[in-house]
């Protein structure tokens, strides 16, 4: 059964510099990069070194927890650096792109007549597979695990986030063999959640073979762990994967195409984006040629994703496996006199404690600042206001903090992740840093488990 | 501003670790971060955080307590001219009134500012901004003519041993205020109760008992006005007379959404309640005091809106919060009726749910762990 969701709770932070529905015209990238740490709890093993030639789908690394999880160069080219970081830990694997690129035949095939195994294994050998994740935990799920359902939400609420309409747009068959081929991977349901208060995509509206489900409401309501919680919730020893619908593209490509194209829509969004619009591009595509020309003047962050969860970049950094987005805000590395006590018509705030929460505008640019030292936890009620589902936020980050497993366990740990907190650490007055403790309770948990 | 932001950055690196002046960094920081929002700027997660920090909060509360601050150093001229029947203009009473209040709030501050800042050095942390709104509080709710020396002596116990012992701000069980206000209470009954202390140098000839402690002896007749009790022109703790100029705060927390509106409505649902409960058993007068009048009279309306919303001794959960605030309403008009020892119940109701809140929340979270329990039993039956 198909199922209506309204959530109240939530909040769209009303930032300027939404993309507007048309494409930038940019050259092509020469540079791609996958970067191992896009993938949480992964430790890579190079397949290749520096100065070896690879194919569109050749893998580059695998996981050393399960060998059989390949990860793939998106391009053909030449491996141009492997970058360590702090305990010669590898941190990204830059590839320097061919003029043409080629690509690894992997054979067309309709999932439909294949078995659990062989779709399995052709997203495996593809490197296609860390595209599907798993609650809890939020990681790339495990190949010999039985799912209960599969995921796939329809929109991103998320601050300045794509319209998933615009970028599936004309994709429909390829979306279609993917939820297809994620079929073939559960016995149990494959949810589709699309917006209510958004005319919905054709692309989802025709797809076959899911349970379209609607939701309404403010961000985190495009959230997946949200519609889970709702929908087909996690209790103890449960297991979800999911999957994002341009990720299913990709995937859907592989089964009617029979290659690892990787061609993604992305939004570069932001205040200090000239033009805010969309870019055709290929998967950990070096942002350069994107911002290039586009951005304003001034000291500036550049984010692989939405201002909320996304990773800090340079503006010659690479985008995120996951991301299908770039947002360039301001750098707040400025003093203000007195700032916490100015009326703050410009100051958005969550709290209505600024005149902005009386007199509010339409967008805000908000920048990179702190806003504030680090506290105790002071204010209570704050971060349920964020957090629509049955959980008590501040309960739980507790109980991590005492590292209480069995209380984890019992506050619903397995539910959350990180982007479900996101806004919670956003709105909090004692700046606590909300996601990175999440994500200490949930490493702690999966290792429990293990 | 510049040249100032270069004088603290030039004194910045003598308070850091292995500078002269280490031992006062807290201090220095405190200063530093008052002035300057920092520029400190996001690593990880979050890029962008709200405008909203702890200094903001704590002014809003500031603000919302001005009214009522403000109409308390009129009062207090108010009320002292009043006993001695001498003819004052409106400047002669405020002046007097500030005479009065504005040693008692820098004695506050000074002697709960110390040690506070002793103790973020101690700790290696911030100083917290939780003592600003405290040391705001304490000067309302005592009698306008507390010894100074008392007040600091009170104040150092609260922060010391209400505080501070169990982490400081955030970690406090009991609400630090009125943990003072208790401690002056029990320590010093002589110069805290009686008909002799709410008014600044009252005329002896002059009875001076608040509405609480005519009603308290059975004497409803001479008792102040229903409106002159909500507008405040009655003898009582300096900041708690007018409910009026409370609820003017109470509306700036609300709209802000810093105080807790579910903990305000249900304290006075619950004394409403409470009040019409003893009417309807009424063997004394107090017994029939009309309910409404218990919102008005002493520091409950105060209470409710300033104290019993505290963040960190109040109950944490939404629904904990109704019954915190409902019980504390229930409690503080059940002291004042039946216990006559204390003619004010709502310190005592708000401190004995200060101890029980934890006790509250813990039974709302062990029924959201129920849930979830149940959750995955249906599940596996059908």
């Amino acid at each position: 059964m198909s199922k209506r969701i309204i959530l109240r709770k939530g909040l769209n932070i009303r930032l300027k510099g939404e993309a507007e529905k048309s494409f930038g015209n940019i050259t092509t990238s020469d540079y791609y990069a996958i970067k191992p740490t896009d993938f949480i709890g992964i430790t890579p093993k190079m397949l290749v070194k520096e100065g070896d030639a690879v194919k569109a789908g050749s893998p580059v690394f695998f996981s050393k927890g399960n060998e059989e999880i390949l990860f793939s160069s998106p391009v053909s080219g030449v491996i141009e650096e492997v970058s360590r970081g702090a305990k010669r830990r590898i941190e990204c694997i830059r590839i320097k792109a061919d003029r043409e690129i080629s690509y690894i035949d992997f054979g067309k095939a309709d999932p439909l007549s294949l078995s659990r195994e062989q779709v399995t294994e052709k997203l495996l050998n593809s490197g296609l597979w860390p595209m599907l994740r798993q609650r809890p935990y939020h990681v790339v799920a495990n190949p010999t695990d039985k799912p209960k359902s599969i995921f796939v939400s329809g929109f991103d609420s998320s601050p300045l986030a794509p319209d998933y309409d615009f970028i599936v747009h004309g994709n429909g068959d390829a979306f279609q063999a993917g939820l297809n081929a994620m079929s073939r991977l559960t016995s149990g349901k494959i949810h589709l959640n699309v917006n209510n208060d958004l005319p919905g995509s054709k692309v989802f509206t025709n797809s076959k073979n899911v349970t379209i489900n609607h939701i309404s409401g403010p961000h985190p309501a495009g959230n997946v762990g949200v519609q889970i919680h709702h929908i087909d919730p996690i209790n103890k020893g449960d297991l979800v994967w999911f999957v994002s619908a341009f990720d299913l593209i990709t995937i859907g490509k592989l089964f009617l195409e029979g290659k690892y194209e990787a061609s993604r829509l992305i939004a570069l969004t932001g205040s200090e984006v000239l033009h805010p619009r969309y870019y055709k591009v290929l998967m950990g595509t070096c942002i350069k040629s994107i911002v290039e020309n586009n951005i304003k003047e001034g000291n500036h962050r550049y984010i692989s994703g939405n201002v909320l969860t996304g990773d800090a970049i340079t503006n010659n950094g690479f985008l995120g496996f996951y991301h299908n987005q770039i947002t360039v805000i301001p750098e707040g590395d400025k003093f203000e006199f007195l700032g916490w006590s100015l009326p703050g018509i410009k100051k958005y705030s969550a709290s209505r404690t600024f005149l902005s929460g009386i007199l509010p505008a339409k967008a805000y640019k908000i920048d990179t600042n702190f806003h504030g030292g680090v506290r105790a936890f002071v204010f209570s009620g704050q971060y349920e206001k964020y957090v629509p589902m049955d959980i008590l936020p501040v309960y739980l980050l507790k109980s991590i903090l005492a590292e209480d497993i069995e209380l984890m366990e019992n506050l619903g740990i397995y539910e959350v992740a990180e982007e479900d907190f996101a806004l919670c650490e956003f709105a909090c007055t004692s700046k606590i840093e909300v996601q990175e403790i999440l994500r200490k309770g949930l490493d702690l948990m999966k290792k429990e488990m293990s | 501003m510049k040249p100032l932001r270069r004088f603290l950055d030039k004194q910045k690196p003598k308070f850091e670790k292995g500078g002269k002046l280490y031992r006062f960094h807290s201090f220095f920081e405190a200063m530093d971060t008052f002035l300057f929002v920092q520029n400190k700027t996001t690593r990880k997660g979050s890029h962008i955080r709200d405008n909203v920090d702890m200094k903001r909060a704590m002014i809003v509360v500031i603000i919302a307590l001005f009214p009522a601050f403000l109409f308390g150093m009129w009062n207090i001229g108010y009320q002292h001219f009043l006993s001695t029947g001498e003819d004052a203009d409106f400047f002669r009473q405020v002046l007097f009134g500030a005479v009065k209040l504005i040693p008692i709030l820098v004695v506050t501050y000074v002697s709960g500012l110390t040690i506070e800042i002793v103790f973020a050095q101690i700790r290696r942390h911030e100083v917290n901004e939780g003592f600003f709104v405290t040391g705001f509080l304490i000067p309302l709710i005592v009698p306008p003519d507390t010894p100074l020396w008392m007040v600091a002596i009170a104040t150092a116990f609260a922060v010391l041993i209400g505080k501070e012992v169990f982490g400081g701000t955030g970690m406090n069980i009991m609400n630090p205020a009125l943990l003072t206000r208790a401690f002056l209470f029990f320590a010093y009954p002589g110069s805290m109760s009686g008909d002799v202390v709410w008014i600044a140098e009252k005329a002896d000839a002059y009875s001076g008992a608040t509405p609480l402690a005519q009603v308290a002896s059975g004497d409803t007749s001479s008792m102040a006005s229903l409106s002159d009790m909500f507008f405040g022109f009655i003898p009582g703790s300096i900041g708690e007379t007018s409910t009026a100029a409370i609820l003017i705060g109470a509306l700036i927390l609300i709209i802000t959404g810093i105080g807790s509106l579910r903990i305000m409505v249900s304290v006075f649902a619950g004394g409403f309640l409470m009040g019409l409960l003893l009417n309807a058993v009424a063997v004394n007068p107090y017994m029939e005091l009309p309910a409404h009048y218990h919102l008005v009279m002493g520091g409950f309306a105060f209470g409710a809106v300033f104290m019993a919303t505290d963040p960190v001794t109040a109950a944490q959960t939404g629904l904990g919060k109704i019954i915190f605030g409902f019980l504390i309403g229930v409690f503080a008009v059940l002291i004042r009726v039946l216990n006559p020892a204390y003619p004010e119940g709502m310190m005592l109701a708000i401190l004995l749910f200060n101890v029980f809140a934890p006790l509250i929340d813990h039974y709302v979270v062990a029924a959201n762990v129920r849930r979830r329990i149940r959750r995955a039993k249906i599940k596996i039956n059908s």
